[in-house]
């Protein structure tokens, strides 16, 4: 203890979480009808920690055929499952919200190891929000007329849910407890570079009780998902990913009774006017667009500040960046973890070309990166504008477009100024300029004075490219009724 | 020989403790062939009135918890009475039900904790507006709990009819201060043991034992109780309760129907009765 020298700067001492405790099976198969099945493929691939390269686990790919018994064990269990007391088929949804709790370390672990968040993230926002989910829906199930009165509904039969690789287990809670708490019966693809945390929650689905089939889980990668999307006997699809497949999919069930919800791409503006507690909002800029790794569907990715406070602003994001912590997911330390695939990264990377052959001017933070796995400095740019490509298209990385305004009006259409319409934010002490901008941004969430919050009860959604539909709340329902 | 049985003593449930009445009295529970079951508790004003106390310290701590968790902490109570449901069965057929009756009780008991667990983030949503007023204002309205709630527990269905009130009262944020069923008190009290291992802070729910002639115009009269549930119809008691409540304008609830094992005796209602209504206007123009 003697030899401490208070005037130089400490660095944290590594923190890892231990990944003793976790069970991983070398190869997954297919959750079908309440059991694991090999695939009809018999081709698996392989799940890679981003972080480290290594190998975790394979995954069984589904064909047409798997897609095919799937939908047969959905469509077969919807008869009974529909048909059940709501209070009863809450009892089952609670269950498996019950012991996502019990084993949220584990699954905290899992999603680090798989998707690179880091452990913070996950333990403290992913799995608890996904159990919440369960038991937030758990609770609707027999409490439908209050949502929806004078009105007859009814469950609308097998769902196939696709789900992206940022919120592996969340984004699945976020599709199959609405589903399920409303009658109806899933089959569900999780995205191929972050299957295991799906395949636990089978495993849980297992364990509950729950009647096989009611929920399926099939892996894969797009040529699984099209097999869903295309599937006759699917009554709704729910798709959460980019908006170019989101159209494809429209597209393709375009003419069929299909149902659809898309949860799409963004481009979030987070607007910081004069007025604004600087440091907050300097903090929440941060959080903003480099939660995540800015793999963030809601990122607020173009940061509006104004003209007369961007000096201050710029600098301040500068030296935060500066004490951000790039680095192993696992370590609790962690402030911004691996980028989810190499696929990933080289988009991130072929935008920040662009962004600098474009003429904008870059900063990175300055940080040592591991040679192994798939890492991305935090990174802004300034001088650019409205029509610069890093401004208009979505990156799903850690890269901020700065821009400046001088009036509302001006950052108000600027804002809008977008096919996208997912979310926003606004930093301001004044109340009514909050009001005033959340009526006129076009976004289908509005965070103010703080950012990418997320909770059962309140809707989750976008406008214009965005997306269609809600998820979340009681809106959230609404995607997995049919109104007679 | 045959082994012994060990008796239970049952005490009134005050700030999360087991305390005897402060008064000293008992009264006598007897089964069908005039055998002592328990002397209960007959407690006093004062012991109502230490209750409040209680009940009024925690409320604000109670309401100010996320509405998930206070749905968690009723799961939780659900989840420590369906462990215990072969106890609550043979309690109540002690009292006269038949082993039927008994379990159909119980069971009804914990499937309308999880029913209202399942309300606590949601009747918010149910009843709160968002109103499209002519100027330029965002304004919207929002439920909070009225405060301190006494509550004569109805005389039938003593556990499922007890559960059935104090539920929708405390996911709404209230804490409440009980008179357990006069017919069968014990089982109110057995339930108190539930409540005390189940993550629900001392003081939110305080369950006494004893007569309503003699509580009745207390539970009433107190200043410091926000909203006096009554489940009964006796005419002369209602009218007592109304004309008592008026002097700090309780709002007062009355529950004359008695099939609590009914479906109707459940809904977000329940809940919104002991909340009012808060209207919030913020200008929206620059």
């Amino acid at each position: 203890m003697s030899n401490i020298d208070l005037n130089k700067i400490w660095n944290y001492t590594t923190a890892n979480e231990s990944k003793d405790h976790i069970l991983l099976k070398e190869k997954y198969d297919l959750f079908i009808n309440g059991k694991f099945v090999k695939s009809n493929s018999r081709k698996y691939f392989n799940s890679v920690n981003p972080a480290t390269d290594e190998i975790i686990a394979k995954i069984s790919e589904a064909n047409k055929e798997d897609i095919d018994l799937a939908v047969k064990a959905a469509n077969s269990a919807f008869k009974s499952w529909s048909k059940l007391k709501a209070k009863e088929r809450a009892k089952y949804i609670f269950r498996i919200a019950r012991m996502i709790q019990e084993r949220a370390k584990e699954f905290a672990v899992i999603e680090s190891m798989d998707g690179g968040k880091p452990i913070r993230e996950s333990r403290d926002i992913d799995i608890p929000l996904a159990a919440n989910h369960f038991f937030y829906y758990a609770g609707w199930a027999d409490k439908l007329e209050y949502a929806f009165p004078n009105t007859s509904l009814e469950p609308i039969g097998v769902a196939g849910q696709i789900i992206p690789w940022n919120f592996p287990l969340l984004m699945a809670a976020w599709k199959i407890a609405p589903a399920i708490a409303c009658g109806n019966t899933v089959v569900l693809k999780p995205a191929e570079t972050t299957s295991l945390t799906a395949l636990k929650l089978a495993e849980i689905i297992q364990e509950s009780g729950l009647p096989k089939g009611v929920v399926n889980i099939v892996t894969g990668g797009g040529k699984t998902g099209s097999e869903i999307v295309n599937h006759p006997n699917i009554d709704k699809i729910a798709f959460t990913g980019s908006t170019k497949v989101g159209k494809l999919i429209k597209r393709s069930i375009a003419g069929t009774h299909k149902k659809l919800t898309l949860e799409l791409g963004g481009k979030g503006a987070n607007i910081i006017f004069a007025d604004a507690a600087i440091d907050q909002a300097v903090e929440g800029i941060i959080n903003a667009i480099f939660f995540n790794q800015g793999h963030v569907c809601c990122a607020g990715s173009r940061l509006f500040v104004q003209e007369s406070i961007s000096e201050i602003v710029i600098e301040k994001l500068k030296e935060r960046m500066s004490s951000l912590i790039i680095g192993d997911p696992l370590d609790k330390n962690t402030d911004i973890g691996a980028i989810n695939s190499k696929e990933q990264l080289a988009t991130i990377k072929k935008y920040i070309n662009i962004g600098m052959e474009e003429g904008g001017e870059i900063y990175q933070k300055k940080c040592i990166i591991s040679e192994t796995g798939n890492w991305c400095p935090p990174t802004l740019f300034l001088n650019v504008s409205q029509s610069h490509t890093i401004v208009q298209e979505e990156i799903f990385g850690p890269v901020l477009a700065i821009q400046t305004f001088r009036t509302i009006d001006e950052v108000i259409e600027k804002a809008n100024n977008t096919p996208y319409g997912l979310s926003a934010g606004v930093w301001t002490e004044k109340g009514s300029k909050i009001f005033k901008l959340t009526k006129e941004l076009n976004a289908g969430v509005v965070w103010a004075n703080t950012y990418n919050k997320f909770d059962p009860t309140s809707p989750f959604g976008g406008v214009k490219e965005s997306g269609i539909g809600r998820e979340g709340g009681l809106h959230g329902l609404k995607a997995y009724l049919k109104f007679k | 020989m045959a082994r012994i049985n060990v008796l239970k003593t049952y005490k009134n449930f005050i700030g999360g403790k087991f305390p005897r009445t402060e008064s000293g009295r008992y009264f006598q529970i007897k089964n069908g062939n005039d055998e002592l079951l328990a002397n209960m508790c007959l407690s006093s004003r004062k012991d109502f009135r230490n209750a409040v106390v209680f009940a009024r310290k925690v409320q604000k701590s109670w309401q100010n918890k996320s509405s998930l968790n206070r749905g968690q902490v009723l799961y939780r109570v659900a989840e420590m009475l369906e462990g215990r449901k072969s106890q609550f069965i043979e309690e109540l057929m002690m009292t006269g039900l038949s082993k039927l009756h008994a379990k159909n009780e119980v069971e009804l008991s914990i499937d309308r904790l999880i029913y209202y667990a399942g309300w606590s983030d949601k009747f918010q949503q149910v009843f709160s507006s968002v109103y499209p007023v002519a100027s330029n204002h965002f304004n919207f309205s929002l439920l909070q709990s009225v405060g301190v709630v006494s509550v004569i527990s109805p005389n039938e269905y003593s556990l499922l009819g007890m559960i059935s009130v104090i539920a929708p009262i405390i996911v709404g944020g209230n804490t409440c201060v009980i008179l357990s069923s006069e017919k069968n008190p014990m089982v109110g009290i057995s339930f108190a043991e539930v409540l005390n291992t189940s993550d629900v802070p001392a003081g939110v729910v305080n369950i006494l034992t004893g007569k309503r002639k003699e509580l009745l115009s207390h539970f009433a009269s107190h200043k410091d109780v926000n909203a006096i549930i009554y489940c009964g119809d006796n005419n002369q008691e209602i009218k007592e309760i109304q004309h008592l409540s008026s002097e700090n304008l309780k709002r007062v609830k009355i529950y004359k129907h008695k099939n609590w094992d009914h479906n109707s005796s459940q809904s977000p209602f329940f809940i919104e009765t002991c909340q009012e209504l808060k209207t919030i206007w913020h200008p929206n123009k620059v």
